[in-house]
């Protein structure tokens, strides 16, 4: 018998950790002059030092530095005096030194927290994340696997690598264990690499892009019997590519946990992997032994000792938090809490933000984010964020509305084409010829030949049955091809048959 | 090998699969002799320092050595490959991968 | 054989400069020199017989345009462990071979700016691990004093090269004494500046606290003359020092001891330091005094120490830095059937390219480092460094420069010590303090013991360089009167005479 998760959270008390690697968007690498372009061809932003070369040496990206502290400073943080970069041990091809440099005992930042608020059974609720550390770390380059079930590791007969991703520099922000969320975990979860990718890309730092692996998270997840006041065994999944898969990854982590340990069975620890498509994940490779990364101090590079009156002075120069912008902007529009949690939710803040200081009415604005374009983006199952239309196009999409040149239904065909890249708003209206009847005398000639072709409707209206004008309306509608404005139809059929 | 020998021959064996480095069973045997010599020389300086000596990684002490965040001409992929033992579409080809789903 | 070949770099850089001779003519002499004795020496991996003819052109062009190099046009041989594009670069191991940089090394790109013309790569100990060039994987290079005779190492290709007159000349790399070793035992000059002093930058990585290239010639001066122009600050080296390079080229032609404190290091003495070795060392002193320079007896008690901490930190550094070699991106694959893993690749391709001695550190480093072994090995290690270092820092409050010989002994015989890595590793106890503590050093001639060349080794703090050649330079200037010449004018049986 399969436990349900309310029979898990019943029994269980589950406790966190979030491991979250961050892509920083600087010009060039971590510790090399290579372009960082996203999708490029293979192998067009490598040197000498991102190869890993025979003689080649690292050296440390400022702006790196500069980013990671101030995600650090907003993330509450101490900010190391001096820290120091770390050698991390392991071979792997898309490693191509075999070594990762990384951050080990003595990181730039400690010690921080980040509150997030769920919606629970007894309303809004804050649950304070405490950070362990954030620390700098280069990426690895990218295999492909040919060969054997396609992209797939197993069964492959070789791999081919790029390593224009390798030396990028990485951020990885690591919690402390998180516990006391009960049975809202998976939100907790969900809502911390939100909140957290809410505050990185305020920062302006990473283009935080889950599916294009800029922001990436590992879930370790474990569970103890309520009351033991002890911690489980933890898996560790990898491979979580969307918020709604932290979530998803956390749950499925805690029911398969739980379903073990009610069959008297281990929970072993170990690295899975999340399944995008079941939900559920896989276990890798297990270890016949605990890693050893014989991790000793970078000999090639120097301590990072930043000035306190530089941390003191980025500090003051950090944007406003998140979630107090959040408050600021409900208030000025005037938003209900539910309105505006739906907007966070949809990640369409900044984009109703963008719209609305481009002139357009915030309800309006907020309108079209949340309800057609939303729409679409979920047909084509892509974020709120990564749809081709801009803030600008809706704005002027809300103006031309406001200014009676288009109608409702056109507007929606008007976004659909910008949204499938026809162009923008205005070059959309003038190659399709989309334009509100608005001559008023072919709409009397299309109205009188409504009229016409149905005199025993007509009459009726006559006779003061207004809703049967319904039917003339819609003739008159199709005989426009939708162009006409409908309420200015209905002002003058109603008019023309006395009942004006 | 001495009875109060500093490595096994089955340790020496482990580090050198941590290594990467294949060793038949003779080389093993020997290596590991010799290896344990060298550290029995060498584990003289476990006599040398007390906890008040602060250990030191880089022979003279320098803080925040950057660079600025400007781009740099990467090789040509032409010129990155030269030296690969096999490549494929522009990417490195090497043998099949074992161990994690990337 | 041309008279060229014995002149030194100063003097071939005035004849070019001057138009009396071509870099061409000069180029070509020690091409001929090297085709005509290299067959016994194997001191060189690589001869670049074209490019070097096609620099030597480019060097004479500049000095119609005025260059202004103070090495314009002069040849020199290049430790086959720094990346020059385009010129296969081995490191002494099959696991490079093949491999052709697609970049220069820092110290590279300043020698080609300079107009000096690099002649080729020179044999080394594999990955600069050892100290007698046996551990090449492509043969040992001889010692032109006695070919039995190892001509120290890892350096032993660029040493032994200057040596046989096949460059005027040379650049080595030091991590425990890879560059004053072999000076030592070939009668030659090699400096190892301060850390920091000279770019890492293209120098294939052994241990990188430690490793600094430097120059190596046949006289004080000629090896001031390049020092000057490798050093300096290389942004792309992030444990360069961004400071001015001292005057070492005034220094050595100052040649000044005058009222200098030099420090003579008790504990590199005694036991072990052969009567040759001891005697060249005392009469060196001698002549040092009696220039004005004043002898104080110092102590290093920590340098007993220094030993342990380099066989633990430069094996835990290389087996960091070596992990590269991986049969992935360059050099050498083997066993790549189509059904081995990348895993099984790796681990028989670093069995069949790295050679005894670099497998016996790589797994002597990954053990130091390891799980549960760190503290005792290489955090001890670390510790040591420490006490060495404030060992120097207290005799430099008393002193200018320490001294010691350079080497316990003069050059042994091939294979004498191969397969006893202890033995060996006694060669550097001299030297390696040195490295630890970040400092700067030369080994210049001393005088001979029973026939073959003995070396003085002065140490002078960091970013004091100057010093080496001021002390060096005088020392020089009256062992050169006994000798009628550089050292290598007592060699009667030299090879390349
Ligand atoms: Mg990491
Ligand atoms: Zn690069």
């Amino acid at each position: 018998m399969a436990l349900t998760y309310e029979e898990v959270i019943s029994k269980y008390e589950p406790s966190l950790g979030l491991e979250v690697h961050v892509e920083l968007n600087t010009q060039t690498k971590m510790f090399c002059g290579c372009a960082t372009v996203f999708g490029a061809a293979p192998n067009t932003q490598t040197c000498p030092v991102c190869l890993g070369m025979p003689g080649a040496l690292p050296v440390v990206n400022e702006k790196a530095i500069e980013s990671t502290i101030r995600i650090g400073l907003a993330l509450n943080c101490s900010i190391t005096p001096k820290s120091r970069f770390a050698r991390k041990n392991y071979f792997y091809p898309d490693m191509p030194k075999n070594f990762q440099i990384s951050q080990y005992d003595e990181p730039i930042c400690t010690n921080g927290y980040l509150d997030v608020d769920v919606e629970t059974d007894e309303g809004m609720q804050t649950f304070r994340i405490e950070i362990e550390r954030v620390h700098m770390e280069e990426d690895t380059g990218k295999s492909l696997h040919v060969g054997g079930a396609t992209g797939r590791i197993h069964g492959a007969e070789y791999s081919l690598l790029d390593y224009n991703r390798a030396g990028i520099p990485l951020v990885e922000i690591v919690t402390k264990v998180v516990s006391g969320t009960g049975k809202y975990a998976p939100e907790v979860a969900k809502a911390y690499v939100k909140e957290l990718r809410d505050i990185l890309r305020s920062l302006g730092v990473s283009d935080v892009k889950m599916e294009q692996g800029s922001l990436r998270c590992d879930a370790n997840v474990s569970l103890a019997p309520i009351g033991s006041g002890k911690l489980g065994t933890r898996s560790e999944t990898k491979n979580v590519n969307s918020l709604r898969s932290v979530e998803r990854a956390v749950r499925g982590e805690m029911i398969r946990h739980a379903r073990l340990l009610d069959k008297g069975e281990r929970v072993i620890q170990e690295t899975r992997h999340f399944q995008e498509d079941s939900g559920g994940t896989r276990s890798g490779r297990s270890k016949e032994q605990a890693e050893d990364y014989r991790y000793f101090p970078e000999p090639d590079l120097t301590p990072v000792a930043p000035a306190a009156e530089w941390v003191e002075q980025l500090r003051s120069e950090l944007p406003e938090k998140p979630s107090l912008r959040r408050a600021r902007l409900q208030s000025q529009w005037q938003v209900p809490d539910k309105e505006m949690a739906a907007l966070v939710n949809a990640g369409a803040v900044d984009l109703v933000e963008e719209t609305v200081a481009l002139g357009a009415d915030p309800t309006r604005a907020r309108g079209w984010w949340l309800g057609e374009i939303s729409r679409l983006a979920n047909e084509a199952e892509i974020e709120l964020t990564s749809i081709s239309i801009t803030p600008k196009d809706v704005a002027r999409i809300i103006e031309l509305i406001s200014a009676g040149e288009l109608t409702d239904k056109l507007a929606r065909q008007v976004v659909a084409a910008v949204i499938a890249g026809e162009g923008d708003p205005d070059s959309v209206i003038a190659t399709q010829g989309i334009k509100v009847v608005s001559d008023e005398s072919a709409l009397i000639a299309a109205i009188e030949k409504a009229i016409a072709a149905q005199p025993e409707t007509a009459e009726k209206v006559r006779n003061g049955h207004v809703p049967a004008a319904g039917a003339l309306i819609g003739a008159v509608m199709k005989e426009t091809k939708g162009q006409a404005d409908a309420a200015r139809v209905r002002e003058l059929l109603l008019g023309l048959l006395g009942q004006g | 090998m001495a009875a109060n020998s500093r490595i096994s021959r089955e340790e020496v064996a482990r580090i050198a699969a941590l290594a990467r480095i294949t060793l038949g069973e003779d080389e093993l045997t020997h290596l590991a002799s010799q290896i344990d010599g060298i550290l029995d020389a060498v584990a003289v300086v476990q006599e040398a320092a007390g906890a008040d000596v602060p250990p030191m990684s880089h022979p003279i002490e320098v803080n925040n050595v950057s660079r600025p965040d400007v781009i740099v001409p990467s090789l040509s992929p032409e010129a990155a490959l030269s030296g690969a033992p096999a490549s494929e579409d522009s990417r490195f080809r090497v043998p099949q991968i074992l161990g994690e789903e990337a | 054989m041309s008279d060229l070949i014995k002149k030194g770099a100063a003097e071939l850089a005035t004849l070019i400069a001057s138009g009396e001779v071509s870099s061409r003519e000069v180029t070509q002499a020690h091409l001929d020199q090297i085709e005509r004795v290299d067959g016994a020496i194997n001191a060189f991996l690589y001869v670049d017989a074209e490019g070097a003819l096609a620099q030597a052109e480019l060097a004479d062009k500049a000095r119609g345009n005025g260059s202004s190099s103070a090495l314009n046009g002069v040849p020199l041989a290049l430790k086959d462990v720094l990346t020059q594009k385009g010129i296969p670069t081995t490191c002494g191991s099959k696991i490079l071979e093949g491999w052709r940089p697609p970049y220069d090394a820092t110290v590279v790109t300043k020698l080609k700016n300079a107009g000096v013309v690099i002649l080729g790569k020179t044999n080394m100990d594999e990955f600069a691990m050892g100290s007698s060039t046996e551990n090449s994987a492509y043969g040992p290079t001889r010692n032109p004093w006695d070919v039995q005779r190892i001509p120290g190492g890892s350096g032993g290709g660029s040493a032994a090269a200057l040596a046989a007159f096949e460059a005027p000349l040379a650049i080595g790399t030091d991590t425990g004494g890879s560059i004053r070793q072999p000076a030592a035992v070939t009668g030659t000059v090699g400096v190892k500046p301060t850390y920091g002093g000279v770019s890492r930058y293209g120098l294939v990585a052994f241990s990188s606290s430690l490793d600094q290239a430097g120059p190596c010639a046949r006289t004080v001066l000629d090896t001031a003359l390049l020092h000057q122009i490798i050093a300096g600050h290389d942004p792309k080296d992030a444990t360069s020092i961004n400071a001015p390079v001292p005057d070492v080229v005034a220094a050595a032609k100052s040649a000044d001891v005058k009222g200098m404190k030099i420090g003579v290091v008790q504990e590199l003495s005694g036991d072990g330091y052969e009567k040759g070795v001891a005697d060249r060392f005392a009469e060196s002193l001698a002549i040092l005094e009696s220039l004005g320079a004043e002898i104080v007896e110092v102590s290093c008690p920590n340098f007993k120490f220094a030993l342990g901490a380099y066989y633990l930190i430069a094996p835990s550094e290389a087996s960091s830095n070596l992990a590269r070699f991986d049969a992935m991106r360059y050099g050498l694959r083997v066993g790549d059937d189509g059904a081995r893993s990348a895993e099984e690749v790796m681990s028989m391709t670093r069995e069949v390219g790295f050679g005894s001695e670099v497998k016996r550190r790589i797994i002597l480093g990954t053990y130091a480092l390891s799980a549960g072994y760190y503290d005792a090995f290489y955090g001890s290690a670390q510790k040591v460094r420490t006490l060495i270092t404030q060992d120097f820092s207290q005799a430099y409050q008393k002193v200018d420069v320490l001294v010691s010989p350079t080497t316990p002994t003069v050059a042994f015989k091939i294979g004498e010590k191969s397969d006893d890595p202890i033995a060996m590793y006694l060669n550097d106890v001299a030297t390696i303090p040195v490295n630890l503590a970040g400092v700067a050093s030369m080994s210049l001639p001393a005088g001979l013991s029973e026939g073959l060349p003995v070396g003085f080794q002065i140490i002078a703090p960091a970013m004091k360089d100057d010093r080496l050649y001021r002390v060096g330079g005088a020392l020089e200037r009256e062992l050169h009167k006994q000798w009628n010449g550089p050292l290598t004018n007592q060699a009667p049986n030299l090879v390349g005479q």
